[in-house]
């Protein structure tokens, strides 16, 4: 069982019935190291109740052209597992966001499962996401998950069956994540979501019952993420973020550009 | 048999499994029922046999190696002549299989990686046969190492998509691949081409290469009066030549298996794609297995000589069967594959392709310690017709 204090669990009790819960992907490191903090604490101050933090890796095969050039670039200045932890502890000092550690099994399996979690919690990481763990490999980080509190947020696909959802809801804890298309991240066309995607919401619906609901993938704008995620209880968006960092950094104030995206995703055009 | 790995939930001892993203397990779940199905399935079964036959050109033939044999004084040598498959390589084995079975599943958009472009080819050949829309990723540097494999497959009909990611090799090929079947899991049937990624491509691939294998063990009967020979011989990319003849033989306890893998510059240089000699068990391309990686996990690029070793990874079940001893793998460095390519090609007029010359070269530790009255049989994956450039740019 999650535990009550867990912060992702009290922001959707916090937040129960209101406005849509808004969760900003940012990869570690990038667009270099001492920004990532500053980021996630401005984030923050426009909007953002909650964030994922991307563990880069070599080989993103989930993800798109944006957040693999973000994690490349993470890397090449010299990313570590040790320096997203100290990052996330950075954060701690000053704010009480819930951070959830996003990424792909290697890099995990190689500083140790164990160590991990144990390593994650200190540092005060309030959840998981291994886009390359289904649940049927999910024995690889139970056993750990549970030592230490650590949140498994599981994710639900267009084409993942009824009977699949019930079961991933059961194992999901914090939240489900609902990928709002069937592909790799990164921010599209609006009407290239909109067709399925209320028929998948629809199923959501009727199968996730035990979990509070977040939409990703593809989301670009305001008004996007207000039609995507009606019905669910929030929404997360990553590529559009970091193609706004690519777009503005090393311009003066280019923070600045970035913090008024964030506001005009959470509130609308100013 | 008694070996009866992987299980259900497509394991190797610790290895295999499905590490890929929840869009894919359903594709995942319904190709290992149709694959089940249809290999359960006589009508299958016979099509697949008689592509083989008429298309392939099996039986390929054991070809008893005297001038070898002669060169080392030692045990009697044959090779397993994969190299006279229809396309040059055992490749096409698999090729044919998977597009059979696209084609049962009514998928009819067919996507492939390559590296060397010999699995592009193969699967290119099949969907020209077949008739069916192709598109095969490649990295843009193996398209320039491997030019006329990309024209073979552009004449065959097939797009050829290059990868300009990461290392822009077989690695980031398989990456593109992936991402294009995330996004068309729909309509599309992603033909791999080695007994590596996710669950049941390791065990399905190794199935339709398992006729290697299987003709052995007959043609030996003819030539030796014996089914098993005392050692088998095999190069090691990812693996799926060394898998087709090494699976029938794995209860045949008399049998020593050698895996050989490419190490570069040396095993112990970054340079290298030994997988098993210095990797670490990890996750990449949908299952686990020992892989090249960083202390960070990072995956780090491999270096051959042979564009088809040059991978990072390996089967999951070649990880099994190296911790379990029943298969021994050494590495081979580039230099000692060219002396393979010339040995063979000198005493038996056959130009390898580089990726068989590691295990040709490996003859030179083994064929000491055996015996006149011993038999070896070295799989000959694939000729070196597309490795010409770079035979003639080492000699």
């Amino acid at each position: 069982m999650i535990k009550t204090d867990n912060r992702i669990t009290q922001l959707f009790e916090r937040n129960e019935g209101s406005e849509k819960i808004m969760s900003l992907f940012l990869t570690a490191g990038y667009p270099d190291l001492e920004a990532t903090v500053d980021l996630i604490l401005g984030f923050e101050k426009n909007g953002a109740e909650m964030i994922e933090l991307g563990m880069p890796f070599s080989d993103p095969l989930a993800d798109g052209p944006t957040i693999q050039y973000s994690s490349n670039v993470a890397i090449e200045q010299g990313i570590t597992m040790k320096k997203i932890l100290h990052i996330v502890e950075q954060v701690r000092e000053e704010s009480n966001i819930p951070i959830i550690l996003m990424g792909y099994i290697n890099p995990v399996l190689r500083y140790g499962t164990e160590e991990f979690c144990k390593d994650a919690a200190e540092a005060g990481v309030d959840g998981l996401i291994i886009p390359d763990i289904p649940v049927e490999e999910s024995k690889v980080l139970t056993d750990k998950v549970a030592k230490y509190d650590l949140p498994m947020i599981y994710l639900v696909a267009p084409n993942t069956s009824d009977e699949r959802m019930r079961k991933i809801d059961q194992q999901s804890q914090g939240f489900v994540y609902c990928v709002s298309v069937t592909g790799v991240t990164g921010a599209r066309e609006g009407d290239e979501i909109a067709q399925s995607v209320q028929r998948f919401i629809g199923r959501v619906k009727e199968n996730v019952t035990k979990n509070p609901q977040m939409v990703g993938f593809g989301i670009k704008s305001h008004e996007d993420a207000q039609r995507i995620a009606a019905d669910m209880d929030g929404f997360i968006v990553g590529s559009a973020v970091i193609d706004t960092i690519r777009e503005h950094y090393l311009e003066e104030g280019w923070k600045d550009e970035v913090f008024a995206f964030v506001r005009s995703l959470k509130y609308g055009k100013e | 048999m008694t070996y009866n790995l992987p299980t259900k939930e497509g394991y190797y001892g610790n290895f295999g499994g499905k590490f890929v993203p929840e869009i894919l397990i359903p594709v995942l779940e319904e190709l290992e029922e149709a694959y089940e199905e249809a290999w359960n399935d006589n009508s299958f079964r016979k099509e697949y046999h008689q592509l083989l036959d008429e298309y392939v050109g099996r039986p390929t033939k054991l070809t008893y190696a005297n001038r070898l044999t002669d060169h080392y004084g030692k045990a009697r040598i044959y090779l397993k002549r994969e190299d006279l498959c229809h396309t040059g390589a055992h490749k096409i084995n698999n090729a044919v299989g998977q597009i059979l079975l696209a084609q049962r599943m009514g998928k009819d958009r067919i996507i492939a990686e390559t590296g060397a472009g010999q699995h592009g080819v193969a699967t290119a050949t099949a969907c020209a046969k077949f008739g069916v829309d192709c598109i095969v990723y490649m990295g843009a540097e193996d398209m320039e190492r491997q030019k006329l494999n990309v024209e073979r497959m552009r004449l065959l009909g097939t797009e050829v998509r290059p990868v300009t990611s990461g290392s822009e090799t077989l690695k980031d090929a398989t990456n593109e691949a992936i991402r294009d079947w995330v996004t068309n899991v729909e309509d599309t049937f992603y033909i791999i081409g080695s007994v590596v990624g996710p669950h049941p491509y390791p065990k399905m691939v190794r199935n339709f290469h398992q006729v290697i294998g299987d003709e052995t063990r007959q043609q030996l009967q003819k030539a030796e009066d014996t089914e098993v020979p005392d050692y088998l011989l095999a190069c090691v990319g990812g693996g799926s030549n060394a898998m087709g003849i090494f699976y029938p033989f794995i209860d045949d306890e008399s049998v020593e298996m050698y895996g050989l893998e490419a190490a570069g510059h040396g095993a112990n240089t970054d340079q290298t794609a030994a997988t098993l000699t210095i990797g670490q068990p990890g996750v990449l391309h949908g299952s686990m297995s020992y892989l090249l990686h960083n202390s960070e996990g990072q995956i780090q690029l491999a270096h051959s000589i042979s564009a088809g070793l040059d991978y990072p990874g390996i089967g999951p079940e070649h990880s099994y069967l190296h911790d379990s001893g029943r298969v021994t793998y050494k590495g081979i460095t580039d230099e000692k594959a060219m002396e393979g390519v010339k040995l063979l090609s000198e005493t038996e007029g056959i130009i390898p392709a580089l990726e068989t010359a590691h295990a040709v070269s490996y003859l030179d530790e083994l064929m000491p310690r055996t015996s006149k009255d011993e038999i070896v049989v070295l799989n000959c994956s694939g000729r070196g017709d597309k490795d010409m450039g770079t035979i003639s740019k080492n000699l």
